[in-house]
């Protein structure tokens, strides 16, 4: 298996890389979209997350990524009648990669033909979002995902819980995933639906800045030529961050988040006219992370700014006689409540 | 008059053939250097003698432990990827998974010939493995990484100037040639010798390139309008392929310049140095045979380096200019189709009305239809349950499989359209008309993706048509081609229509389904052949719209005039349109008109 690329020595993308950590700070803000040009890196940063996330603890012999602390009572293997209880283990966070032209068989699980035909037996064999559970469901291309695929993805997001009827087979267990996608707007729009349910989203471009530019081709030559060294050479700077992320997913729930805080983000969402109470949920929850990172006890006004285009860029009504582009719209939204 | 150590050109003067032909034999041999690392090779090319020629000294030059496989046309996930071995899997009563091409191709080089043409799958699916040198299964039951690292030679075969290859995939391959228009006698300049790039392979690990170099190939991609980084790093990387043929171990202006002419220039999007872009003097899609004009006299292509102190940026980019004359605008004209029509899906086939094409779409079952295809895994999955019962015995390879376990895969049919909109940009009004055009446009486009279809946009005024956006399900580039849209002049409604048509017809060949959509206020006054006078006009745009109808493509005529115009009716009637009068028409209105009428038209 090849190495991918280390997070911190991704050149620029400031806030590709903070959507992602937020993200991994706090799974339940629901997903993070990538879009952008050709060759700016994108699946490049959401594989390399893999690498920088914390490890988490699995009961030893379920598929389905159960917290040894609090097994769900609908997951196929814990709660299989005749089973001794797994040892608990320490996993890296998974980070499934989904590819395009995966079957549904794949991604929701299926029958094990092999033990059906071989023992008569009807045994489930669980697919990618069994392997996802807890952890992060990668998308590239998402905006070329089957149509069908997609919808069962909605779904299941939504849901945090995936169940299959096929085959003679009646199962259901958990897939909570924080769902990430990436793509090119210019190979085709993503449908609305699939747009409001990321809970972040980004654009990204390629850096015009000369000596940026440059650095970021030394680098990849530098990974090309051995990548292993390259890993290596960057392995404290990714373990920092890790530290970073972990210091975060602790101080989370004390972070502390002032009524002035909450009207200014209220006053935000009205003047951009967002859709639903999903645009200051998920701002809260942006602002939060976003001070948990940064070490502050307290959200303040600095913390909306950022948080403000990537909570909210994506929730603004399409107007397409307005060529201002959302970034722009909610900067001025945000400068004129935030001051 | 010798080129720099170019290839030697004899007689009348270099042409142009020869100059492409001594191109792309230092492609190969760059190629062969450097295949690892380059994604690979868009190769311009109808087959032909030149094409075999150049293939077998690539596969000449190559090191011998490389092997070429051939990508079929149309190749299917399954046989991409890997997928289940029908005949294995049924001797033995087990799912056999199959390696796809790409896991095989590991190492090697894969042809794919007819690139135009390959569809959206399978580009994604090669863009992954170039990016990451391994692809992800997951399918029939199958969860597995292989490694795949390829060198692709993509062969474009395109005929018609707006088509080729996705950008997707162009943007991941660094070198460009063109075969087109070299004769035999072309192609005097030998081959490069495989010891060389033997040697050159082994040199290259220690070539370097310094930091001027690398912002100079950074600044002329910016120029060039090449946003992606991915060009750049691999101009630097055939920078140092080319310096390691020469035998040495620094990169040196030379090389960076071959570099940014062999990578860079072919996907310009536009042209730094020209202060003014030539105005096209034909507007309609260009000629094929363009070339044949272009056989003046080229300049000299040596490269002055006299004055060192220019930045190595507009050094590099006047000996691009010096070396590659005439060629030029017609080349990044037809670059810029690509660079604009990139992206699209070139898949093949007409015959989208049938079971056994298209996207697979899940599984049905149920009695079979003839032609389509069975899913060999999801059957054996229904059958499974049942072998106990049914006394079957997998083990010994007895399975009993009954009809009612037969799946069969669902595929979702293409009813994809594309709306052309035929814009009458002539006269007064046409400032208002085209900026509810442009509103409807783009407010069609904002839902075309729940559809997928797309839009397209043909302005005529003056003398001729000129397409403004080629067919797009893109709201972003929509809005960037529809920036400036020029109006006023006469009303050439021929040449329109016949754009139109010609438009029309490549889509149809694609697979999708147009729909015209002509919005003018008023009679034709400038002929096919851009000479004013209303009554040949009339005649030319009647004949034009004649031929819309004998083709069969639906079409609608949006008269926009205060008063319905009666000339306006008869164009309708000759082109078997959908007449709608709609006076003072807004952007919305205009949208809702349009979907509605298509949806009927498209209707079959």
């Amino acid at each position: 298996m090849r190495v991918s690329y280390p997070f911190s020595a991704i050149v620029g993308q400031d806030e590709m890389k903070l959507a992602l950590m937020i993200a991994a700070c706090d799974p339940g803000i629901g997903g993070v979209l990538v879009f952008g040009d050709r060759g700016t890196g994108k699946s490049t940063g959401v594989r390399a997350l893999a690498s920088l996330l914390p490890t988490m603890n699995v009961v030893g012999n379920c598929r389905y990524n159960c917290d040894p602390e609090n097994v769900s009572p609908t997951c196929p293997d814990c709660n299989a009648p005749d089973r001794e209880p797994g040892k608990a283990k320490k996993v890296s966070v998974p980070v499934v990669d989904l590819p395009l032209g995966a079957t549904e068989d794949r991604v929701v699980g299926a029958l094990d033909i092999e033990r059906a035909l071989a023992h008569g037996e009807k045994v489930f064999e669980p697919g990618l979002l069994a392997q996802a559970n807890r952890g992060f469901l990668y998308i590239d291309e998402v905006n070329l995902l089957e149509d069908h695929l997609v919808d069962l993805l909605l779904d299941v997001a939504a849901s945090g819980e995936n169940i299959v009827e096929r085959e003679g087979l009646s199962i259901r267990h958990n897939a909570r995933f924080v769902l990430v996608g990436s793509g090119n707007p210019e190979e085709g729009e993503l449908r609305p639906q699939l747009l409001d349910r990321f809970g972040l989203s980004v654009d990204v471009s390629t850096p015009k800045e000369p000596k940026q530019r440059i650095e970021i081709m030394r680098r990849r030559d530098e990974f090309d030529r051995d990548p292993s060294a390259f890993v290596q050479a960057w392995k404290r700077k990714d373990g920092a961050l890790r530290g970073k992320i972990t210091k975060a997913q602790n101080a989370l729930g004390a972070v502390e988040l002032s009524d002035e805080m909450l009207e200014m983000i209220s006053a935000l969402c009205i003047a951009l006219g967002t859709d639903g109470l999903r645009g200051e949920l998920t701002m809260i929850r942006t602002a939060r992370a976003i001070a948990a990172l940064a070490g502050a006890s307290d959200v303040t006004k600095k913390h909306l700014y950022t948080a403000a285009p990537v909570a909210l860029r994506h929730r603004l009504r399409r107007d397409p006689l307005d060529d201002a582009g959302s970034a722009i719209r909610v900067e001025r939204a945000a400068q004129e409540i935030l001051g | 008059m010798d080129g720099a150590g170019d290839g030697a050109v004899d007689g009348v003067g270099a042409d142009l053939g020869a100059g492409r032909w001594d191109d792309a034999m230092l492609s190969a041999s760059l190629f062969a250097v450097a295949s690892n690392d380059i994604g690979g090779i868009h190769v311009r090319a109808r087959p032909g003698p030149v094409r075999n020629a150049w293939l077998d000294l690539v596969r000449d030059l190559v090191p011998e432990n490389i092997t070429f496989y051939r990508l079929p046309l149309g190749i299917t996930a399954d046989r991409l990827l890997g997928g289940i071995d029908l005949a294995a899997t049924l001797s033995q009563g087990r799912p056999i998974f199959e390696q796809g091409v790409l896991a095989r191709a590991d190492g090697g080089v894969l042809v794919a010939p007819m690139a135009e043409r390959m569809n959206e799958e399978t580009v994604s699916n090669l863009a992954r493995a170039l990016d990451t040198q391994q692809i992800v299964i997951e399918r029939d039951g199958v969860s597995d990484t292989a490694a795949s690292r390829l060198a692709i030679i993509a062969i474009d075969e395109a005929a018609e100037p707006d088509e080729c290859p996705p950008s997707m995939l162009l943007d991941r391959l660094a070198l460009t040639i063109d075969l087109e228009g070299i004769s035999i006698h072309d192609m005097v300049s030998g081959l490069g010798d495989p010891g060389d790039v033997a040697d050159a392979i082994r040199r290259m690990e220690n070539a370097s390139i310094n930091d001027e170099e690398l912002e100079a190939l950074s600044s002329i991609a910016l120029s060039m309008g090449i946003h992606s980084l991915r060009p750049v790093i691999h101009a630097s990387v055939i920078a140092r392929a080319h310096a390691a043929l020469a035998s040495r171990d620094i990169v040196e202006p030379d090389d960076i310049i071959v570099a940014a002419r062999l990578v860079l220039a072919p996907k310009a999007t536009m042209w730094p140095s020209a202060p003014q872009e030539e105005e096209p003097q034909d507007a309609t899609p260009p000629e094929p045979e363009q070339s044949d004009q272009e056989n003046d006299e080229p300049d000299d292509p040596s490269k002055d380096l006299s004055d060192i102190d220019k930045p190595l940026e507009d050094v590099v980019l006047e000996a691009i200019v010096a070396a590659m004359p005439d060629d030029v605008l017609a080349h990044l004209r037809s670059s810029n189709a690509g660079a604009i029509r990139g992206g699209r899906d070139g898949r093949a086939g007409a015959t989208q009305v049938s079971k056994t094409r298209g996207r697979p779409a899940g599984t049905r079952r149920g009695a079979r239809i003839h032609g389509q295809r069975m899913n060999i895994l999801e059957t054996l999955r229904a059958s499974a349950p049942w072998q106990r019962l049914r006394g079957g015995d997998p083990a010994a390879g007895n399975l009993k499989v009954l009809a009612e376990d037969f799946r069969f895969n669902r595929y979702k049919n293409k009813t994809e359209t594309t709306t052309i909109f035929v814009v009458d940009a002539s006269g007064s009004s046409a400032l208002n008309r085209l900026a509810e055009i442009k509103g409807a446009v783009e407010l069609l486009l904002a839902d075309c993706y729940v559809r997928r279809d797309e839009v397209s946009l043909i302005a005529f005024r003056g003398t001729s048509a000129e397409m403004i956006l080629p067919p797009t399900r893109s709201l972003l580039r929509a809005k960037k081609e529809l920036a400036g849209l020029p109006g006023g002049g006469g009303t050439p409604l021929a040449s329109g229509l016949d754009s139109a048509l010609a438009l029309a017809e490549g889509v149809k060949s694609k697979g999708r389904t147009p729909v015209i959509v002509v919005m003018t206020d008023g009679g034709a006054n400038v002929g096919r052949d851009g000479q004013g006078g209303r009554s040949q006009a009339a005649v030319d745009a009647a004949s034009a719209a004649r031929m819309i109808r004998a083709t069969g493509v639906s079409s609608i005529l949006i008269d926009t005039a205060k008063r319905p115009h009666p000339q306006s009716k008869d164009v309708a009637d000759e082109m078997g349109a959908l007449y709608i009068p709609l006076p003072r028409a807004d952007a919305k209105r205009v949208a809702d008109t349009v979907n509605v009428a298509v949806a009927e038209r498209v209707q079959i």
